[in-house]
Order: C-alpha cells, then sequence, then structure tokens
C-alpha cells in the first residue's frame, strides 16, 4: 500500500519517472543486445576504419572498422552488470552487517563503527582499483572491488536507520511478545528502513556504472575482447589526434546513465518523504 | 582548551590508523593463491619465491606479518618496488609533490567556482546563470572526469594548441610551465568539487538569507552585498567546511584516472603503474601514503570547523 | 505633556503579496501616526497585518510586495515608500531601527555580540570597530548587561535570553535612532524576563526620548507601555485610541473581545474568561462589508453590506463599526 504511493508520487517527477524508464530499457536492451546487434562486435571492416556516423553504422566505426553502435549496445552489458553487483553486495552484506550492528549495539557496534569509518576513508576508486589488483585484474574483480567499496555506506545507512526504528513501539512489542532478534530485524527492522536505503541504491548504482568505466578505462576492468564503455573511450583516447568524435558516444552513454541513476535518486527521494526541500 | 580539543581530535585518528594501515596491508591477503606465485608468474624460480616470500614477509604468521609491516611503516620503510627496486617511501614521496599541486590546484578551481556559480545564482534566482549554476551542478557530479578530459583536450591542446595534452611542470621550476599544465588536469578533477560545492553552497545560502539575522542586518541599514559577505557566507560555508574535506579525497583518488590521462607523473599514475606491473609493495606504498593525507586533512577539517562555529566547545 | 510633534504618518498604507492564488491582499488602507516621544502598541491577532505594516515602515517585507499608488509613509517629512535603497540604507539602523521576537535566531551565531552591536555604529558613523567600542560598552551598561568589558566577546549561544534581547536593544539604540519598532519583543522570553525587558525598554524611553512602535499580541504588555493603542483586524485598523480610554471603555467589539480573554486576577469568579469565537478570516477570502461580521455578537444586515470607515468619536479615538459600544453598558444602539 505504502509503495504504491511511493510509486504514483514518482510518476509525478517526471524527470525521475523518465530516468526510471530509460534505466529499465537500458537493463531490457542489454539483455537482448546479442539478438538484435547489426553486426558481429568484433568484425573488422579495414575499409572502413574510423568511419563517420553514416546510414549503415548510425555511431560510425572505430579504428579497425568495427561497428560502434553494435559495441555500444554490448558494452551496456558491463554497466548494468557493474551497477547491479555494485547495489547487490552492499544490499547483501553492508545492510544486514549495519542493522546487526545497531540492534545489537555496545562494543561491537563500537568496532564496527570504527572500520566502517576507516574504510570509508579511503578515497572509493582508489581502493576499488587497490583490490581489482590483489584479486587480479579483470572486469568479473572489478565489479567485486566495487560491491566491497560500497559496502561501508550502506552499512553506515542501515545502522543509522536502525537506530532509529530499534526504540519504536512496534519493536518494543515484538520484543515483550517474545519474537527473537534475527526475526525482529527481518520482519520490522528492514521493511521500516528500505526507503533511504533504496533511494541509497539508486545513487550507487549509477556511481558504479562510473566506477565501472573508471576502471575498464584504466585498463583495470574489461579485457578485450570484453566490451565496456569505458573500454572503448581508452581506445578512443589513443585515436584523439586522429579521430576525436570516436569518443563522443561511449561518453555520453555513460553521462545519460549515470544522470539518469541520480535522477532517480533525487525524485525517489522527494516520492518518499514529500517534505525534504527541492535543491 | 583549544589544545585539549586538539589532543582529544588526535586521540580518535589513531584507532582510525591502525584499521586503515590493517585494511591496506589486508590488501596481500586478497590475493588468490600463493601471493609470491601470483606476483612473480609461473615460470619463476623456486629461488626467488623464497626470496620474495621471505621479503614480504609471507612465511610468518598473519599479525606478525603486519606487525613487522606496520613497525617497520612507522619507521618510513614501506620496503622495495618489486619492480625496479628502488624504495618505495622515496618513490611515493618524490611524487607527492606533484599530486599534491595538481590536487591543491583543483581544490581552488572547485571553490572558485563553486563560491561564483552558488552567490550569483543566489542572488539573481531564476536567471541564466543560476539556470547555468544548476546544470552545472547537476552535469559536474554525472560527468565521467575522463570523459571530460578527453573532451578538453580535443579543444584546447588538438584544435587550440593553446595547452599541453600530456605532461607536468612543477611550479618550483617554471610557474608559467605549471600553470599550463595544471589547468587542464585540475579543472578536470575539480569540476566534480566545483558542482558540489555550487549545489551545497547554493542551498545552504539560501536557507541562510532566509534566517532572522539576515533580516538583523538589513535592519541595521546594511545592503545585499554587505549582508552575504558578513552575515550569509561565513554561515553559509560552515557545512561546505566538512564537504571540503571529502572532496579532497575524492580528488585524490580521481588522480588515478586523471594522472594517467594526462601522463602526470604523480601517486596516481604509480598506483596504476604498480598494478599493472604487479609491484605490490608500491601498490600498499601509494594507497597507505593518500589514507595518511585524507586523514591528516580530516583532521585539519574538524580544527577548522571547530574555529570557525563558536557553538562547538572546545571541552 | 509631550509635545505633539509628529514623527511618522502613514497615510492609506495598502499593499499586497502575489502568491499562486491571485494576489493577498495585507494591509488595507492603513493610516496612523507617531508623535515624538509616543509609544504607540499595534495590537492584533497573526494575521492581522500587524507585522507587513511594521516591517512596511523599515522597509524590510519581503520584495515581492507590492503597495497601492497612494500609500504613504512620511518619516520626518520623508516619503519612505518610494525611497531609493541607498537612501532608505541611511536611515535604517541609523534613524529607525527594530528589535524582533526571537533574539537567539535574531543574533548572528558566529560573531561575537561586541561586533554585532558596534555594525551599525561602523556603518552609519564610519567608526573603526576599535572606536565604536567605547560606545559599545557604554550601551551594555545602558541596557543593564553587567561587566560589560567581558561581554563583548562573547557569542550569543553563551547568554541567557533575557540577555539576548537586551543585546538586540542595544544594538538598535547604537545609531540613538528616533524610532524603534519593537516586534513582540518579550513574546519568547520567561515571565520574569518578560518585565525586566520592558522595564529596560521604558527606562531608555524615558533617557532619550524616542518613540517606539510596540507590536505585540499581548495586552498586559500595551498596559505596561503605551500611551496610545492601534487595534488591528483582518488588514484594517478598526481601533485607535488612548491607552486608558481602550481598557476602561473599548468602542469595538474586537477590542472588547481582546480584552475579555485576558485572564484578569480580580473578578475572576464572576467574569469566566471569554475568547473570540472563530477564527481570523482568510485573507484571500475577505467577507463583503466589515472583516470580523462572522465573529461579531451584534452583527447586523448592514455589517455585511458595507465595510465601516475608521471614524472619529466622542473620546479623541477612531473606530471602524456600524455598531461602536457605548460606555459601560454595552447594549446595541444602531444610530444610523
Amino acid at each position: 500500500m505504502r509503495y504504491r504511493v511511493i510509486v504514483q508520487r514518482l510518476y509525478h517527477e517526471k524527470l525521475a519517472f523518465i530516468s526510471l524508464v530509460y534505466l529499465l530499457f537500458l537493463v531490457v536492451l542489454s539483455i537482448i543486445a546479442p539478438l538484435i546487434v547489426p553486426y558481429d562486435p568484433e568484425a573488422q571492416d579495414l575499409t572502413n576504419v574510423m568511419a563517420a556516423p553514416n546510414w549503415a553504422h548510425w555511431f560510425g566505426t572505430d579504428e579497425l572498422g568495427r561497428d560502434i553502435f553494435t559495441r555500444l549496445l554490448l558494452g551496456g552489458q558491463a554497466a548494468i552488470q557493474a551497477g547491479m553487483i555494485g547495489i547487490l553486495i552492499p544490499l547483501f552484506i553492508g545492510v544486514p552487517l549495519g542493522i546487526i550492528s545497531g540492534y545489537v549495539g555496545g562494543v561491537i557496534d563500537d568496532i564496527f563503527m570504527r572500520v566502517v569509518d576507516a574504510m570509508l576513508s579511503f578515497p572509493a576508486i582508489l581502493l576499488a582499483l587497490a583490490i581489482t589488483g590483489a584479486l587480479g585484474v579483470s572486469l568479473w574483480n572489478a565489479m567485486i572491488a566495487i560491491g566491497i567499496i560500497f559496502t561501508p555506506q550502506f552499512a553506515r545507512l542501515a545502522r543509522g536507520q536502525t537506530l532509529q526504528v530499534r526504540r519504536e513501539p512496534y519493536v518494543e512489542a515484538a520484543k515483550i511478545s517474545g519474537s527473537g532478534a534475527s526475526w525482529i530485524m527481518l520482519k520490522h527492522i528492514l521493511p521500516n528502513i528500505a526507503s533511504p536505503i533504496i533511494v541509497q541504491a539508486s545513487f550507487s548504482f549509477s556511481l558504479a556504472i562510473l566506477v565501472e568505466a573508471s576502471l575498464s578505462f584504466l585498463g583495470m576492468g574489461a579485457q578485450s575482447p570484453q566490451i565496456s564503455w569505458g573500454g572503448m573511450l581508452h581506445q578512443a583516447y589513443s585515436m584523439i589526434f586522429v579521430n576525436p568524435l570516436m569518443m563522443f558516444f561511449p561518453g555520453l552513454a555513460i553521462l545519460v546513465s549515470v544522470l539518469a541513476g541520480n535522477f532517480l535518486g533525487d525524485g525517489l527521494r522527494i516520492a518518499i518523504d514529500p517534505k525534504i526541500k527541492r535543491t | 582548551m583549544f589544545f585539549k580539543f586538539l589532543f582529544r581530535r588526535l586521540f580518535y585518528v589513531i584507532p582510525m590508523l591502525l584499521i586503515t594501515t590493517l585494511v591496506v596491508f589486508s590488501l596481500i591477503l586478497l590475493i588468490p593463491g600463493d601471493p609470491a606465485l601470483a606476483l612473480l608468474g609461473d615460470n619463476a624460480t623456486e629461488e626467488k619465491l623464497t626470496l620474495l616470500r621471505a621479503q614480504l614477509g609471507l612465511d610468518q604468521p598473519i599479525m606478525l606479518q603486519y606487525w613487522s609491516w606496520l613497525t617497520h611503516a612507522v619507521q618510513g620503510d614501506l620496503g622495495r618496488s618489486l619492480f625496479t627496486g628502488e624504495f618505495v617511501s622515496e618513490a611515493v614521496f618524490s611524487r607527492l609533490g606533484v599530486t599534491f599541486q595538481v590536487v591543491a590546484t583543483a581544490m581552488v578551481i572547485s571553490f572558485i567556482l563553486g563560491l561564483l556559480f552558488a552567490i550569483t545564482s543566489v542572488i539573481k534566482p531564476n536567471s541564466w546563470i543560476d539556470y547555468l549554476a544548476r546544470f552545472f551542478g547537476v552535469l559536474g557530479t554525472a560527468i565521467p572526469n575522463f570523459w571530460l578530459a578527453m573532451i578538453l583536450v580535443v579543444i584546447f591542446s588538438v584544435n587550440l594548441g593553446w595547452l599541453p595534452a600530456t605532461g607536468f611542470t612543477s611550479i618550483t621550476e617554471h610557474p608559467v610551465g605549471f600553470f599550463k599544465s595544471v589547468l587542464l588536469p585540475a579543472f578536470c578533477l575539480g569540476s566534480f568539487g566545483a558542482a558540489q560545492i555550487t549545489r551545497q553552497l547554493r542551498s545552504s545560502l539560501l536557507e541562510v538569507l532566509e534566517s532572522d539575522y539576515i533580516r538583523t542586518a538589513y535592519s541595521k541599514g546594511l545592503l545585499l552585498w554587505p549582508v552575504i559577505w558578513r552575515h550569509g557566507l561565513r554561515n553559509a560555508l560552515l557545512p561546505v567546511v566538512t564537504t571540503a574535506g571529502l572532496l579532497f579525497g575524492n580528488m585524490l583518488g580521481a588522480t588515478v584516472v586523471i594522472e594517467s590521462v594526462f601522463a602526470i607523473p604523480g601517486m596516481g599514475q604509480l598506483a596504476v603503474h604498480s598494478i599493472l606491473q604487479r609491484d605490490f609493495p608500491m601498490l600498499q606504498g601509494v594507497v597507505l601514503i593518500m589514507v595518511l593525507m585524507i586523514l591528516i586533512i580530516n583532521f585539519i577539517t574538524d580544527v577548522i570547523y571547530g574555529m570557525l562555529d563558536p557553538r562547538i566547545e572546545f571541552e | 505633556m509631550k509635545n505633539r510633534e509628529k514623527l511618522l504618518e502613514v497615510k492609506h498604507l495598502q499593499a499586497c503579496f502575489p502568491t499562486q492564488r491571485g494576489e493577498v491582499k495585507a494591509i488595507n488602507d492603513v493610516s496612523f501616526s507617531i508623535d515624538k516621544g509616543e509609544i504607540v502598541a499595534l495590537v492584533g491577532e497573526s494575521g492581522s497585518g500587524k507585522s507587513v505594516t511594521a516591517l512596511s515602515v523599515i522597509g524590510l517585507n519581503t520584495p515581492s510586495i507590492k503597495y497601492e499608488k497612494n500609500s504613504d509613509i512620511s518619516f520626518k517629512g520623508k516619503n519612505l515608500i518610494s525611497m531609493k535603497k541607498k537612501q532608505m540604507k541611511k536611515i535604517r539602523g541609523n534613524e529607525i531601527s527594530m528589535i524582533f521576537q526571537d533574539p537567539l535566531s535574531s543574533l548572528n551565531p558566529l560573531h561575537p555580540i561586541g561586533r554585532q552591536i558596534a555594525e551599525p555604529i561602523q556603518l552609519h558613523q564610519g567608526l573603526s570597530y576599535i572606536k565604536s567600542r567605547e560606545k559599545v560598552i557604554d550601551l551594555l551598561k545602558k541596557v543593564g548587561i553587567p561587566e560589560p568589558e567581558k561581554r563583548l566577546k562573547d557569542y550569543p549561544h553563551q547568554l541567557s535570553g533575557g540577555m539576548r534581547q537586551r543585546i538586540m536593544i542595544a544594538m538598535a539604540l547604537a545609531c540613538n535612532p528616533s524610532l524603534l519598532i519593537a516586534d513582540e519583543p518579550t513574546t519568547a522570553l520567561d515571565v520574569t524576563i518578560q518585565a525586566q525587558i520592558l522595564n529596560v525598554m521604558r527606562e531608555l524611553q524615558k533617557d532619550t526620548g524616542i518613540s517606539i512602535l510596540l507590536i505585540t499580541h499581548d495586552l498586559g504588555v500595551v498596559a505596561e507601555m503605551a500611551d496610545r493603542v492601534l487595534v488591528m483586524y483582518g488588514g484594517e485598523i478598526v481601533e485607535e485610541g488612548d491607552v486608558f480610554s481602550i481598557f476602561q471603555n473599548p468602542k469595538h467589539p474586537y477590542t472588547e473581545g481582546l480584552l475579555s480573554s485576558v485572564p484578569k486576577l480580580r473578578g475572576a469568579s464572576e467574569n469566566r474568561l471569554r475568547t473570540i469565537p472563530g477564527t481570523v478570516p482568510n485573507p484571500l477570502e475577505l467577507p463583503k462589508g466589515c472583516n470580523f461580521q462572522t465573529r461579531c455578537s451584534y452583527a447586523t444586515e448592514q455589517c455585511s453590506d458595507l465595510s465601516p470607515q475608521l471614524v472619529s468619536n466622542e473620546m479623541n479615538g477612531k473606530v471602524a463599526c456600524w455598531h461602536p459600544l457605548e460606555k459601560v453598558n454595552k447594549k446595541v444602539t444602531n444610530f444610523v
């Protein structure tokens, strides 16, 4: 019931709603991309390299004559996967840890928060890079690294929300009626702290896309023949003096996707709590 | 009183240091399988492997490994590069200055743009500059900085030829050359910060200008500018101080991307190289020094906040 | 007796605010004057337009306010409404100053109080902070702050509520203005502190001969302080008179209602506390005729047809009512 209201309000946040539609579209597109792309992404056409956008190649071709439009569609997969893993790992590890820490309190909470604070004092990209470096350079490891670096934020958020909810009458009532701690956390606390976590997840989704692109750009993520927008930009960068146009579409794809995640987050925040001010 | 406050804040930093160093050290535990084998590759001789294990202390229990790594680190010994053999501490410190110059310039750019946009947009609401500021605030936090860098290189280096596309000149060597070489990277690094500061300062200024003491200031006969200057800005800047601390860490992290794009020989580039070369002690050294810098900056911003806001008791 | 020289004269002041649902008339044809050395109380419920009226005098309403063409506020012969910002700046804080309801939020939390008090002196008399320091200490003494030298570097949050309001008063009087606007100066304070602050204001008024426009809904404060009373309702002045006749012989049913809703110590047993039924009318939907008709027990058909004008009465006051109350005997007599 409450969530239906939120969805209705979200519908009235035009920008956020359009962003949601775009992101869903992107997810679907990245799933069906292999079926619909017009070219083989690896098919080289050395007679037609670095072509400008035309009817045959909508976004032009790269330095090996590969179709940029095709590669862009397939590169969306890496972005979406990174976004998904970037929020799933924190949701399944960070949130439970945060709830437990906030609910149990005491020394465990103190130690836990120190660790979270320490983790958060690392610059996100640097830590992701270092973790990827340790695990071994690959797209999959980069995504895991992204998931790890977002975990402390979610843990801190979940803990803070749990501290607020913990003293609510319905939690106290559940305690008195003899419910176990894990039952209370799962059935009473989690549903009541879900909203801010969903908002955070939206922002993290777009940040994950950005970090994945950065890592792939540095050669720490997607490895050829894997395709990623960041990797395409790396390729475009090496051609920057020859054909500056090559970088246009992959960059735009990242920008629009990140914007969409941010707009969705802003809209969700307002939809969940209409009292907050717009800035 | 003030020194007590400093002391207490310092006291808080110590556990943070212990945990952050533990995190940096633990990176080696993430290496799957035998780290020595992973670092040297499959065709390494057994001799070399044993040597590396001894060098990294891998033959000892983990807590002991951490302890010896930490005690060495405290004495400034971060080990040697597996690749070139140079001392990690020397390599890192020789690049510290470069990164610091770039990040400091980026910080200055962030603040100049942020202040400019925020103030003008608050003074002239719904004007073109207000819309520009809001557009900038939205775009600046979403645009991939390396893409921005590429666009600017195409415009200012490739087409106009005004600024170099790569390289770095230290300010001590050649101030003009420094300015030219730092402008693009610092702008790309600072655009995110500028957008953040614009957004935050704009909303906090709007809030402050609604407050009662601003009305009091007007009732004294002050006009808009002095009111903003003397009563609005300082109050609105308070939350920005905290943001600035966070931004510094963010920028320091972003140097790994920006320094690679512009081929700037700083810590970020060193971090990327050390990963590509599987130079683990070097990577640990870079990460450690960056986190140390961030902890120091956080400490400084805390102190600045305490000095700016008399309501914070130093007790 | 006071010399009856007019300091401020407000004529046909009429102002509205644009809102999403159309223009809201905040004040409608308000006219009154303040003599030199006089304390005039502006009384009414919140939303009656008393604050907008006061802020118009010092020019601190939101910039979106629109004044009707023939509105006129003349202060020492100068028209304040048509005045340029640069000129108005010389009057604000110098010749007209203001104190507000909540002294904590009205003082800048990040500046020491000494600097805040010195600010108008620096601005209007061009003195440096060092040179204005003596004046500031003197002001602090005048408003009854002990050991003023030591207080200069204190911040607002370190002082008590009463102290803060004294600081506000010192700041307002820094340049010896001839008019002080006090907007609910005691409302946010404890009852015991209220009396002290009123004392300070009265003493200072006697010493300096300043005129005070006192905005309040507290009739106790009015009785303590005012020479003359203006009662506002629905953006209009409905009654005006000297403080004795207003309290002893209110003419307007609204004034009577206000007075009878004040708890009295004596006679409490015979007279139960009365409240005025209903609420202040929505300024977007003002009724035709008298604004007070819906809450008035004396209202007749005439009241819903035509708005009564503010007319002088035999008590040297003015009232806007078709059925003004008689002396003592409060029976309705239709004299039209």
